[in-house]
């Protein structure tokens, strides 16, 4: 594979960090490791709570001071350690080499500026960029997003904009400095299907034009199968089975992955019952003992109880954590 | 054929659209324009298309949120645009419940869950609290919450099990239709499965009839009997939820199962099958002549331009498109 021989943008090790509440430690990301090659999209899935978007903001470390803490870990972006980073240093990480796009538009612009001020804002303080070559930098990441006639464009305000347009303000914004990594959180969740289908068919053009390494946070395994080249499964701050995207629609290890692509209803085929995993997800406060899917796992023994399981291998990229696969 | 429950007949609703300090009309929103279907006793009745096509008002006017414009809604063979008030609260009112998309915009949080689940039968009877007690016990059993949650608030509850608690209070006078707007858009995949599971046993339960309005088809198949698909104000295609599904006609609804979520062809990433629709859904205050959908379709034809096709029967549903002909 092409891929295989692509260069690693950013590697994860052994990541944790927790939030410090008057309740106690919230163990939001609790040790991932991964990585996202060139050109790659790693699509971060799981419920709300599992630590996706705090992941995320940990890349960025733009978590809720002083709340939140990175406690552990590496975040190796081209061998550069992002923990070992000053905070000026960092600063000139964000937006530049690692961006990322929020969920709803709507509260990511500033209402009072308009989109041309935006984009060039990053184009300015990242680029140094100024006048006459801001403004074309600026036109050329409307263009990089098909924003039609983006002269005219620039001088709008968000309002003025629909909803699928905003969210591409928001994409030539993360793009106007040709970033390493971008990070997408549930960008396409607030879209209308069509418009989202759009999107998602810009976003690969984009990525084709331009090298940029995606990862692609969602809770939607359809997203997954039409953006995704490698899927990374979370569930309560860990990840529980990582595998390319047509493996783990295929042949899904865990039975947590297994239970979330079962409970999706399908259009392909009519099922009388949808099959649905019981209970909740456990607490970040107060997690159970070894395997922390094992108080919802029809497969659960002794074992799982007691041990928290290890990856295992099972195929080309694959890596499983559960204790049946040994 | 079961007993049809709601029959809705060339439903208009338009808003004037008005400026300046008179207040002078300058156009109209025709958010729902001439829309027609019915609802049999026990069935599902889904009402799908993107944000702007008017599925929420057509809902809203079906609850007599809103008044119609025009077009009549037949509930059990009687016009309910035409009952006197009183008549319609105790014909109708009590029938015709509602589950919005998110619990906790529609839950006071001041209220304790009992008295959530029990208003609508204080103001709707004259049960003593007893009675209304021994109600709210067996609402939340059946919703599959623990009774003993009654004293508790909404903010104690996760997303899914506020979902719960407003499908039991839309329960509580034993309605005969459900209106549900987005029943399950703001909850998490494995939730999803729950809450629509539940859906399903109360319908088979209690023979209820449901109108579904969502954006996603997958949902709606697993959900409805039959499916009507919305584009700006008009139905575009109408009929049976399986066939729909399996063989869509209008360009639209293939565009719309394209987008969809987890289909087989999306793993052999786009070979061409998939249809990506360019621009979006125009205003509502100046939409396109002729057919709708023609400036974004395509397929369309100059005929598609000018005049706007009727609704006619193509084997088992109705589409709205010249280009099946």
């Amino acid at each position: 594979m092409m891929q295989n021989r692509a260069k690693t943008v950013l590697e994860v090790e052994g990541l944790r960090t927790s939030f410090f509440t008057r309740k106690g430690e919230v163990k939001a990301v609790d040790g991932i490791s991964f990585y996202v090659r060139e050109g790659e999209t790693l699509g971060l899935v799981g419920e709300s709570g599992c630590g996706k978007t705090v992941t995320g903001l940990s890349l960025l470390r733009l978590l809720p001071e002083p709340a939140g803490r990175i406690l552990d870990g590496k975040i190796l972006l081209d061998g550069i350690d992002l923990l070992a980073l000053s905070k000026k240093e960092m600063r000139a990480v964000r937006g530049k080499v690692i961006s990322m796009i929020l969920q709803d538009p709507m509260t990511s612009l500033n209402p009072v500026y308009t989109v041309g001020e935006q984009i060039a804002e990053p184009v300015r303080q990242q680029q140094g960029l100024r006048g006459e070559k801001a403004r074309e930098a600026v036109i050329a990441a409307l263009r990089l997003l098909h924003i039609p006639s983006p002269e005219v464009r620039l001088r709008d305000y968000p309002f003025q904009l629909s909803g699928g347009m905003r969210q591409r303000v928001v994409g030539a914004i993360a793009m106007s400095c040709n970033p390493r990594l971008l990070i997408a959180d549930e960008p396409t969740t607030a879209l209308d299907a069509t418009i989202q289908a759009q999107y998602l068919a810009l976003f690969k053009e984009v990525q084709r034009k331009t090298n940029v390494a995606i990862i692609f946070i969602t809770h939607d395994f359809g997203v997954v199968a039409r953006m995704c080249h490698r899927v990374a499964v979370m569930y309560a701050g860990k990840i529980v089975e990582t595998a390319p995207t047509e493996v783990i629609f295929r042949q899904p290890w865990h039975p947590y992955t297994a239970a979330l692509i079962n409970s999706v209803p399908r259009l392909d085929r009519k099922v009388e019952r949808l099959y649905s995993i019981k209970g909740q997800p456990p607490s970040l406060i107060n997690l159970p003992p070894g395997c922390r899917f094992c108080p919802r796992c029809p497969k659960a023994r002794e074992i799982c109880r007691e041990r928290e399981p290890e990856a295992r291998q099972v195929g080309s990229e694959h890596f499983v954590f559960c204790w049946q696969v040994s | 054929m079961a007993e049809v429950l709601l029959e809705v007949q060339d439903l208009k609703k338009h808003y004037p659209v008005t400026r300046g300090l008179l207040q002078k009309t300058i156009g109209t929103v025709k958010a729902v324009d001439g829309v027609s279907f019915q609802i049999e006793r026990g069935r599902t009745l889904s009402l799908v298309g993107e944000s702007g096509a008017g599925k929420t008002t057509a809902a809203k006017a079906i609850l007599l949120l809103e008044q119609p414009t025009a077009g009549s809604i037949l509930f059990e063979g009687k016009d309910i645009c035409r009952l006197p008030p009183a008549r319609l609260k105790t014909e109708y009112r009590p029938k015709v419940q509602a589950v919005q998309q998110n619990p906790w915009s529609s839950m006071n949080p001041r209220m304790r869950v009992r008295d959530i689940i029990a208003e609508p039968l204080e103001v709707n009877t004259r049960w003593k609290k007893k009675q209304i007690d021994s109600r709210v016990e067996e609402l939340l059993q059946q919703v599959g919450l623990m009774p003993e949650w009654a004293e508790r608030y909404p903010h104690e509850f996760s997303g899914g099990q506020g979902q719960r608690i407003a499908v039991a209070r839309a329960l509580a006078l034993n309605p005969a239709l459900i209106v549900l707007d987005e029943p399950v858009s703001a909850l998490d995949v494995s939730i999803r499965a729950q809450i629509m599971n539940l859906l399903k046993d109360l319908q088979d339960l209690y023979n209820l009839s449901y109108l579904v309005i969502a954006h996603d088809l997958a949902t709606v198949r697993f959900l409805s009997h039959s499916v009507a698909i919305m584009y700006l104000g008009r139905i575009v295609e109408y009929g049976e939820g399986e066939e729909l599904c399996t063989n869509p006609l209008h360009p639209y609804t293939r565009a719309l199962i394209s987008a969809s979520a987890m289909t087989a062809q999306n793993m052999e990433e786009d070979n061409g099958a998939r249809i990506i629709l360019g621009g979006e859904m125009p205003s509502p205050v100046n939409p396109p002549c002729g057919c709708h959908f023609h400036p974004r379709c395509p397929a369309a034809t100059d005929r598609c331009a000018v005049e706007a096709p009727a609704p006619k029967l193509y084997g088992t549903h109705y589409v709205a498109c010249h280009l099946c002909e």
